[in-house]
């Protein structure tokens, strides 16, 4: 009786949560599909009509759709790749005896809480401003030519500014990991006379398997949908050399007002975005239940 | 001999993490120095790092320029407003999860965060027809919804592994001392659970803080948080280097501080504790 009852208390407190991502959900997302099969342009109202598939042909068969399908995959890939092999050394460093290290550590964990439009923007002009940047000045005191980043490369100075925010968070998992490590494990294996090179390879490195696919999981979730950054530097160009799948979508929607193809890339990047879930939830997955 | 091996260790690891700590933060640090400089010393090469002639007024410009108050005021309502209320729901949700699990617990987990899977660009042409229909559109209030539920999975998760952690066995004793759920409720539960709610907060706040899709898409200007009034100097006109660092330096200030006294909890509550 008091089970029954205790069960439909928690049922109750349960509902309000459920429901609530239930409908945030599943409203949004019938929607895109009603929208992405007519054809509907804000600037254009009242010609709604239904096309079929024709905004997914439109879409796909667009060349932005292959070149910010691209430009998405390289910026997660070649983040992702300098987080975390920065990041395995920094942390190695700072699971060190190091003097200071409290301040050391909240000096490198810093860049994570800088909001993304004041990261962009700090990097684009204090930094990477071609003329009166830092990096201007420093390369003219080697005599060199100071690169026009955001011209010459925009899409490795935005892969540069998203790492920079990002290398914090793998460094402190990674961090995080490294001093749960049993200490005695290391101590016995120095004790039998392995070098810090092999005591890293044999012991730490596969101890740091999980953080390593945890970081990879999250971080992946949220490069996918990098947007604020080109939003501020680059705006996706120049041409579309920086326009990732978020942000071609919200051209397509905000900039083009072409509901119809913008929801029709929307159910797109919604796939993507499932696809590597799958693939990541598989491998993650595995290590972490052993 | 190992004595000096292990001070030379510290010696070289320390020197090696103060540089590359230096390296990091670096930007920041540049940023807040060029707050305090003239535009003209801002603009200047060579640049000059310390010996500037140091000025407060880009602070005082910034508000007079944009009211920088309006923004702040916007981003404190936005992100204290949809943690908040992300809390009244996920506290019931969690508890109840936690403390009388079903069979379904692990799959409505699980769902509620795949929805955190969808990436939110492929549902911003529903939610921005919807807030235009509503009038939502540069509203506090869009905007504290549409933060409040896509941080909703996050904050259920965070709560579910903290109350988790408290241990049953206590609850039961203090029910067989004869205690109503009532009291076990403020006495003994919520002591326990002041940590992880303090954890989950701190963690939603900065996230809410910083959130940057949906605040630039969904806000132009009576609502607009300090992430959409910071990208407002990425237009030419803009473009004054002194006060777009005072800003900023106003825009991320609070939540460094929050952030930095939050980190280890950070590590948690973005791992779900699978990372210890």
């Amino acid at each position: 009786m008091a089970t029954r009852q205790t069960q439909l208390l928690a049922r109750t407190l349960l509902t309000p949560a459920v429901g609530l991502l239930f409908i945030w959900m599943i409203v949004p997302l019938a929607l895109t599909i009603y929208f992405s099969t007519l054809h509907y342009s804000l600037l254009d109202p009242g010609s709604e009509a239904f096309v079929g598939l024709e905004n997914f042909r439109y879409f796909l068969t667009d060349p932005a759709f292959l070149a910010s399908l691209q430009n998405t995959l390289v910026l997660v890939g070649s983040v992702l790749a300098l987080t975390v092999l920065l990041g395995v050394p920094l942390a190695l460093l700072l699971d060190q005896p190091v003097i200071g290290l409290n301040i050391v550590r909240l000096m490198v964990i810093a860049p994570f809480f800088v909001m993304p439009t004041v990261s962009a923007l700090v990097w684009k002009n204090l930094l990477m401003h071609p003329v009166s940047g830092l990096f201007a000045w420093i390369a003219s005191l080697f005599g060199l030519t100071p690169i026009d980043w955001f011209t010459d490369a925009p899409l490795l100075a935005v892969i540069l500014i998203v790492s920079w925010q990002w290398l914090p968070f793998a460094t402190l998992i990674l961090l995080t990991a490294m001093q749960s490590l049993d200490e005695e494990q290391k101590e016995a294996a120095e004790m039998d006379g392995a070098s810090a090179v092999s005591t890293f390879i044999y012991i730490t490195l596969p101890h740091l398997a999980r953080p390593v696919t945890v970081v990879i999981l999250i971080e992946t979730i949220f490069l996918l949908t990098v947007f604020a950054e080109i939003y501020v530097t680059t705006g996706g160009g120049p041409g579309l050399s920086t326009t990732n799948i978020a942000f071609l979508i919200y051209s397509q929607a905000l900039i083009q007002y072409d509901v119809g193809t913008a929801s029709a890339g929307g159910l797109v990047a919604v796939v993507i975005a499932n696809v590597v879930a799958f693939f990541l939830v598989r491998i993650v997955g595995r290590n972490l239940e052993a | 001999m190992a004595r000096t091996a292990t001070r030379q260790r510290v010696v070289v690891s320390t020197i090696g993490a103060w540089f590359f700590g230096f390296l990091i933060f670096f930007p920041i640090l540049w940023m807040v120095l060029a707050s305090f400089k003239t535009e003209l010393e801002a603009f200047a090469i060579p640049p000059s790092f310390l010996f500037f002639h140091w000025t407060a007024e880009n602070y005082a410009t910034v508000q007079e320029r944009s009211d920088y108050v309006l923004h702040a005021m916007n981003s404190i309502i936005i992100a204290g407003g949809s943690t908040l209320i992300a809390l009244l729901i996920a506290i019931p949700a969690a508890w109840s999860m936690a403390f009388s699990p079903t069979k379904r617990a692990k799959d409505i987990l699980l769902w509620m965060l795949s929805t955190k899977m969808m990436p939110p660009v492929g549902v911003l042409v529903p939610i921005y027809l919807i807030y235009k229909s509503f009038g939502l559109l540069d509203s506090r209030i869009g905007l504290v919804f549409i933060l409040c539920l896509g941080n909703l999975p996050i904050v259920i998760w965070m709560l579910f592994t903290y109350f988790k952690e408290i241990p049953r066995d206590i609850l039961e004793a203090a029910r067989m001392d004869g205690a109503t759920i009532g009291r076990e409720l403020i006495y003994v539960l919520t002591p326990m659970a002041i940590p992880g709610l303090a954890s989950t907060m701190l963690l939603n706040l900065i996230l809410a803080w910083n959130e940057a899709f949906w605040t630039l898409n969904l806000s132009t200007s009576n609502a607009a948080p300090l992430t959409t009034f910071i990208a407002s100097y990425s237009s030419p006109e803009g473009l004054f280097w002194a006060k777009l660092s005072a800003a900023s330096t106003l825009a991320i200030a609070p939540i460094l501080v929050l952030g930095w006294f939050s980190q280890k909890q950070l590590v948690r509550g973005l791992t779900f504790g699978a990372v210890k």
